[in-house]
């Protein structure tokens, strides 16, 4: 199956997200080795070059490194996937509040919300 | 990087109609390219300028230097818009054909993207269908080690699922240092498998950039792009 992608934005920022939430959901572990270029770019049914340049990108933000034989592996450091974990949780909680501020939902009223939704009192 | 092709003020003028208008071009090696515009805009007349069917008015083109011959052919594997390939020949015949005409040629890519697609080599082209026809044609050109690929409308015939493949196949198969320079319409079908695109218009190119400028630039795709730039 191929990778679903949007539209309307870069391909290559849409294959950094995507490598990243494998990172953090564990499908692709710490020190794990990641697929090759091109079978990545097959499975995602993109151009070899775009995959390229996520892994660069994703390269240099640490969370991923090259072997020096060949490939690429996921980074060891639990702490910087955990923090890349907490980052995209406060991403998308503002999303979330954003939305709801559209609604007319203060941030109180929202968390209200969510309280009751952990309680089952609202479905 | 290296340059594959350069235009250079090239122009074709078929009576006094101009497809071509001193369209200026250079591509470099290692890319999938889209060539698109919209119907007449010359997009044809600039391939087969490449491959030596029609002569320049004016200008020049040239691939690694060359200009379209021998030398040129030698390392340009090119899709036609139309069959040329004998219809009485079986699929087996056609691989041997042109594994006899082109020292590039491999078979065995050949045999399995034909086993892939469920096609039997003992057929004969003119019992196949016009999808079955347009596949077989191109697992030949997908076939040879080029440096360039040149497919002018490669999948338009092709069902979506073969279409699939078929892109899987032009991603997975490719050398890194080659080119390819796809002509279509189906923008938003091959816009994943892109480097770079090429809208031409009037037989003069109106934009070149790649995918994810024109995606970062204009917060839309190609597709998107195309319908706007192009709107009737």
């Amino acid at each position: 199956m191929a990778w679903t992608l949007d539209e309307d934005r870069p391909i290559y920022a849409q294959l950094i997200d995507e490598i990243r939430m494998r990172i953090i959901a564990g499908i692709y572990a710490p020190g794990d080795k990641l697929p090759s270029v091109r079978d990545l770019a097959s499975e995602a049914a993109v151009n070899p070059n775009t995959m390229q340049k996520a892994l660069s990108e994703l390269e240099r933000s640490g969370l991923v490194s090259t072997i020096r034989t060949s490939g690429r592996m996921v980074t060891e450091d639990k702490n910087m996937i955990d923090e890349m974990k907490n980052k995209l949780a406060i991403e998308q909680i503002t999303l979330f509040f954003e939305k709801m501020q559209q609604f007319g939902f203060s941030r109180e009223e929202t968390a209200e919300f969510i309280q009751k939704a952990v309680k089952g009192e609202i479905s | 990087m290296s340059t594959i092709i350069t235009c250079n003020n090239l122009t074709k003028k078929y009576g006094n109609m101009t497809a071509l208008d001193h369209m200026n071009l250079t591509i470099e090696s290692g890319k999938i390219i889209g060539l698109l515009g919209p119907n007449g805009s010359g997009k044809t007349t600039l391939i087969k300028l490449i491959n030596g069917l029609l002569t320049p008015t004016e200008g020049t083109v040239e691939i690694e230097g060359h200009k379209p011959g021998v030398d040129s052919k030698r390392v340009v594997s090119y899709l036609p818009e139309r069959t040329y390939l004998n219809s009485w020949m079986k699929v087996s015949e056609l691989v041997e054909y042109f594994a006899d005409f082109y020292e590039d040629f491999r078979k065995d890519r050949a045999y399995t993207m034909l086993q892939n697609l469920g096609i039997s080599e003992s057929s004969q082209l003119k019992s196949l269908s016009k999808g079955t026809k347009e596949k077989v044609q191109l697992i030949l050109v997908m076939s040879r080690d080029a440096h360039l690929y040149v497919l002018d409308e490669p999948i338009a015939g092709v069902d979506p699922a073969a279409r699939d493949y078929i892109l899987n196949t032009i991603i997975t198969n490719y050398n890194s240092d080659a080119s390819i320079i796809i002509s279509t319409h189906l923008i938003s079908d091959i816009e994943k498998i892109l480097d770079d695109v090429i809208f031409i218009k009037n037989g003069e190119v109106t934009l070149h950039s790649t995918v994810d400028e024109i995606r970062e630039e204009k917060g839309k795709s190609v597709d998107a792009l195309f319908r706007e730039v192009f709107a009737c």
